[in-house]
């Protein structure tokens, strides 16, 4: 199998690919790259309630962004399954850091220790999964985009406010790993 | 600059033809695979990039905003239509007092580094065999739906 199918990319090549996503979606049908807002159609679509947010027609606006959706559900069982499975290959300086965190298994592409079934009822488990989804969800419908649609969209723009949104991601991140990540485990 | 009322959701055109969804379909599936591929996916990749300990996250996610703002600056230049024969037209998103950006911003920045995970990654994970990242998906959609709740409240 050709090794660019079967290993991971090299940064230089998935960025650029990652970035076509853009004119692509642009030149097929005018629409503007951005993942979160599925999960507002999506909430559209099965629980709109009276929420004035979520009463819009979400068929027309988002049928085409949720078949996408779709799409990267499939894409990334296709890709999972090529060429044998392998470590994630992170620094060393991470592994050290994550070891001395308490994660030692250190196969697949999220720790085994902290998403599993079993564990959803663990500190670590419900933080990192429960929690972690839902400031997921209110974050990204609040700041109206996430790191397709602000980072990669907004900021390939130049739009001022995506510009905030990606210091607040940043700043977000940087706190979850410092002052929580560490009282998790 | 072009402003558009509807800044929420872009919403051009009209729902498109079954082989238009088409192409959105085999688009969302190379961005799984590229998504996967790219191990942006990975929580222990989104820990190396917080702990400042690899270039690798930086590279990609710089390497595409400048490969996508080409192509923006570029489809601008020569106001190229789309196959479906509009006239290609990005919305500006409004600034207001800009506390959206940043509280909302910080928020999901919190959730996506616990999660290892943003939205499409939390979906391609699912495809790669993560199961419990079902719960993480129904959850992102129990926080969108408490931002509409809450969203007349809160300081935009």
């Amino acid at each position: 199998m050709a090794t660019w199918l079967s290993g991971s990319w090299q940064w230089y090549l998935a960025g650029p690919v990652i970035g076509l996503f853009v004119p692509a979606l642009l030149i097929i049908g005018n629409k503007v790259f951005g993942v979160s807002s599925n999960l507002r159609h999506l909430c559209s679509a099965f629980v709109p309630g009276r929420l004035e947010y979520l009463r819009y027609d979400w068929k027309k606006t988002g049928l085409w962004n949720l078949v996408f959706l779709i799409g990267i559900v499939i894409g990334g069982f296709r890709a999972a399954h090529w060429g044998a499975p392998h470590d994630i290959a992170i620094s060393a300086e991470t592994k050290a850091s994550l070891t001395k965190l308490g994660i030692h298994d250190f196969s697949g592409v999220a720790p085994h220790e902290i998403f599993n079934w079993h564990d959803l009822i663990t500190l670590r488990g419900f933080v990192s999964v429960i929690v972690g989804g839902f400031l997921v969800g209110f974050g990204t419908a609040y700041a109206g985009g996430c790191t397709s649609g602000h980072a990669i969209s907004g900021l390939a723009n130049f739009e001022l406010p995506s510009l905030i949104a990606v210091f607040g991601f940043f700043a977000g991140g940087l706190a979850a790993t410092y002052l929580i990540l560490p009282h998790l485990f | 600059m072009a402003t558009t009322k509807n800044i929420e959701i872009h919403a051009p055109g009209q729902t498109e033809g079954k082989l238009g969804l088409l192409a959105y379909l085999f688009l969302g599936v190379a961005f799984g695979i590229v998504l996967t591929k790219s191990e942006v996916i990975s929580w222990f990749r989104i820990q190396e990039m917080f702990r400042f300990q690899s270039f690798r996250m930086y590279g990609i996610i710089g390497t595409a905003i400048a490969t996508a703002a080409i192509s923006v600056a570029l489809i601008k230049q020569f106001q190229l239509k789309a196959i479906s024969g509009e006239i290609i037209s990005i919305p500006e998103k409004e600034l207001g007092h800009g506390i959206r950006y940043a509280v909302g911003g910080t928020i999901f920045g919190v959730g996506w580094a616990l999660t290892g995970a943003c939205p499409g990654p939390l979906f391609a994970l699912i495809g790669n065999g993560v199961s419990v990242m079902v719960v993480a998906v129904l959850s992102a959609l129990v926080g969108t739906w408490t931002y509409g709740l809450l969203k007349p409240r809160l300081p935009r």
